[in-house]
């Protein structure tokens, strides 16, 4: 079959003019589709990282306990509590689970948090403010915390608390001063501020505040277990089924950042599908730019084919010339605009440098091999019927053309 | 001399119906290993027809064909298709070569196409037909820019290639001059006298005619003569 592949390489450069663009009209085909798959998968990212990457990928919040009944003997309900008035409920196995959740596959890392709310008061200034208490060491675990940091520092420890820039610049207060935070257990606190961060949303810059997990405690009357952990995984996406398997493991409400986020994922998956819609698009052009062109070659090359076959050419050589120019079109066409696409996405930025208003355009998400091998699958596929057309060639009418 | 094909009441008919040609009709003929003949008749006698049932390319309506003891006619396309290629070289009047590769490309192709490449042996070999067909400086030329007498020379030395028991050739000088035809004519010859190689070469003109030890004349769909 090395012989039919030097007759199929040779008919291919015997017309080199309109094999080269037969070539061209392929990589433009190929180009599309990598340029799709770099713009839906670096907006999938780049919308998630947005939405997403600055929260708990799952989170473990404890569960209210079951309203306490008090039944008399006689069967009368005499008095039930009612539920959710004050947060007492606390995930209070904490500490011996954390080293568990820490050894599940794909978890990057593992936050015990208390949280609540209070007010910041410094001389006439009062800001409500939502806190929460991270074990120090594990600030940036969750909100990467040291990346946004405008001001000081993201170390959190006894005394000490780090603001929202919004928060700060209310209070007028920059690292080193202090400032009063009453919580609304009624506990009174007088911290230090550490450092500022700003994460660009506007929630978290105006209302967020950090004090060290000890500090919770205190600010919040309690003294073991926490109120969330919080849990970050290496793949987002990978949430659900993790969810699960700690679920599985400790018995404990795991909940994946997708619950609550169906329209966001209806949105991706939307976006996911116009991308496969125009990626297909892409390859159906390709089939049926090849396989005209090589309708014409075949109708062309007619007298030669029939030559090729009184020369003692069988069917099967006929058609493996024919299938080899299509796949050598694919391969050499899904080479180029492999090639093209990927000089053409080197001046974006990368993934973690996307900025807003310009194409999210994610380079390592070009689907490149994919792209050359669903198009070699297609030229070769659009090469089969005009091969096949070839083989049946009457030598006769064919030489007698 | 032994019999090196022979063909029997064969029928050929274009067609069905109203517009159903009747082009052979009961034709016989034994050709002898080492024959030179020419195929002779009125244009549409059927001598185009009657090489390409011969060269296998095509079936008979009805009728015999065997050739070096095979059965021609039951035989399936795979099967003709590698007879072709070791038994039977052709020579056409027009086509007959492939424009985009050269001399010494088109003469390997029966032996590369069954080997599945070119193999340095063939190559000799093709060279040296090349050669003898007085091509010595034309072997590497691209077949499109050989002149018609040339290309058809090209087409003898790859009738040639694989050593064929017989070369059918259609007017293989019916667009050259007399030099060229003649000089076609002659390598021809020689080949025959030289190897044993048979031919049959279907002509209207009567000096080639004259050139072959044998004439066939074909005339009614039958041989005449
Ligand atoms: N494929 C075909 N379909 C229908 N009729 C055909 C076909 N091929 C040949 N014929 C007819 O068969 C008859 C014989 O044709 P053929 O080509 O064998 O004659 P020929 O002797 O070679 O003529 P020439 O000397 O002009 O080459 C002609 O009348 C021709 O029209
Ligand atoms: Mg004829």
């Amino acid at each position: 079959m090395l012989y039919a592949l030097k007759i199929a390489t040779r008919y291919l450069t015997a017309n080199k003019a309109q094999t080269a663009l037969l070539i061209t009209g392929v990589a433009v085909g190929v180009f599309i589709f990598i340029f799709m798959s770099a713009l839906i998968g670096g907006l999938a990212e780049f919308i998630l990282s947005r939405t997403v990457g600055d929260l708990s990928h799952i989170t473990i919040e404890a569960e209210d306990s079951d309203p306490a009944v008090l039944i008399a003997p006689e069967g009368h309900v005499l008095a039930i509590t009612e539920r959710g008035r004050t947060r007492t409920a606390t995930v209070a196995e904490a500490e011996t689970l954390l080293p568990l959740i820490e050894a599940v596959a794909g978890v990057r890392a593992v936050s015990p948090q208390i949280t609540g709310a209070g007010f910041l008061t410094r001389g006439a200034q009062v800001s409500q403010v939502s806190v929460t208490g991270v074990e120090p060491g594990r600030e940036s675990a969750i909100l990467d915390l040291d990346g946004y940091m405008v001001e000081g520092s993201a170390r959190l420890g006894s005394g000490l608390i780090v603001l929202g820039s919004d928060l700060a610049d209310d209070l007028g207060l920059s690292p080193g001063q202090t400032v009063r935070l009453q919580s609304s257990d009624g506990v009174t606190a007088l911290l230090t501020l550490t450092g500022v961060f700003e994460t660009g949303n506007g929630a978290m810059d105006g209302t967020r505040a950090f004090v060290s997990l000890p500090v919770a405690r205190t600010l919040f009357a309690m003294p073991q277990g926490v109120t969330q952990i919080e849990i970050k995984l290496n793949d987002l996406n990978a949430a659900d089924a993790t969810a699960l398997r700690i679920r599985a493991l400790t018995g404990l409400e795991a909940v994946p950042w997708t619950d609550g986020a169906e329209q966001l994922m209806e949105a991706l998956n939307a976006q996911a599908q116009t991308g496969y819609f125009l990626k297909s698009f892409a390859l159906v052009t390709i089939v049926i730019g090849v396989a005209s062109a090589l309708m014409l070659s075949t109708y062309r090359r007619r007298p030669e084919i029939g030559i090729m076959r009184a020369m003692g050419a069988g069917r099967n050589f006929i058609i493996f010339v024919f299938v080899a120019q299509g796949a050598l079109i694919g391969l050499m066409g899904g080479l180029t605009g492999a090639g093209l696409g990927y000089l053409a996405l080197l001046p974006f930025p990368s993934r973690d440098a996307f900025q807003p208003g310009t194409l999210p355009m994610d380079i390592t998400q070009g689907s490149y091999g994919l792209a050359v091998m669903l198009t070699v699958m297609g030229a070769v596929l659009a090469s089969i019927l005009p091969a096949r057309a070839a083989s049946r060639v009457d030598p006769v009418t064919a030489i007698g053309q | 001399m032994s019999a090196l094909l022979e063909v029997r009441d064969l029928f050929k008919t274009y067609g069905s119906g109203e517009t159903a040609t009747r082009v052979l009709r009961g034709l016989s003929l034994r050709l002898e290993a080492g024959e030179m003949a020419a195929l002779l008749g009125p244009s549409g006698a059927g001598k185009s027809t009657l090489l390409t049932i011969l060269g296998t390319l095509m079936k008979p309506t009805s009728g015999s064909y065997e050739m070096l003891g095979v059965d021609m006619i039951s035989a399936d396309d795979r099967a003709l298709t590698d007879f072709r290629n070791a038994h039977i070289g052709f020579v056409f009047q027009f086509h007959n070569l492939l424009p985009d590769f050269t001399a010494l490309e088109n003469v390997i192709f029966p032996v590369a196409v069954r080997e599945g490449r070119e193999t340095p042996a063939a190559r000799a070999r093709s060279r040296d037909l090349l050669v003898r067909m007085g091509l010595a400086d034309r072997i590497d030329f691209p077949t499109a820019s050989l002149s018609g007498g040339q290309k058809q020379r090209v087409a003898v030395a790859r009738a040639l290639m694989n050593g064929p028991e017989l070369v059918l050739a259609d007017e293989p000088t019916g667009n050259l001059d007399r030099a060229s035809a003649m000089q076609v004519m002659d390598l021809i010859g020689e080949i025959n006298r030289k190897e044993g190689t048979t031919f049959l070469i279907s002509t209207h003109d009567e000096k080639i005619a004259a050139s072959c030890r044998r004439q066939i004349e074909v005339g009614d769909g039958m041989v005449t003569g």
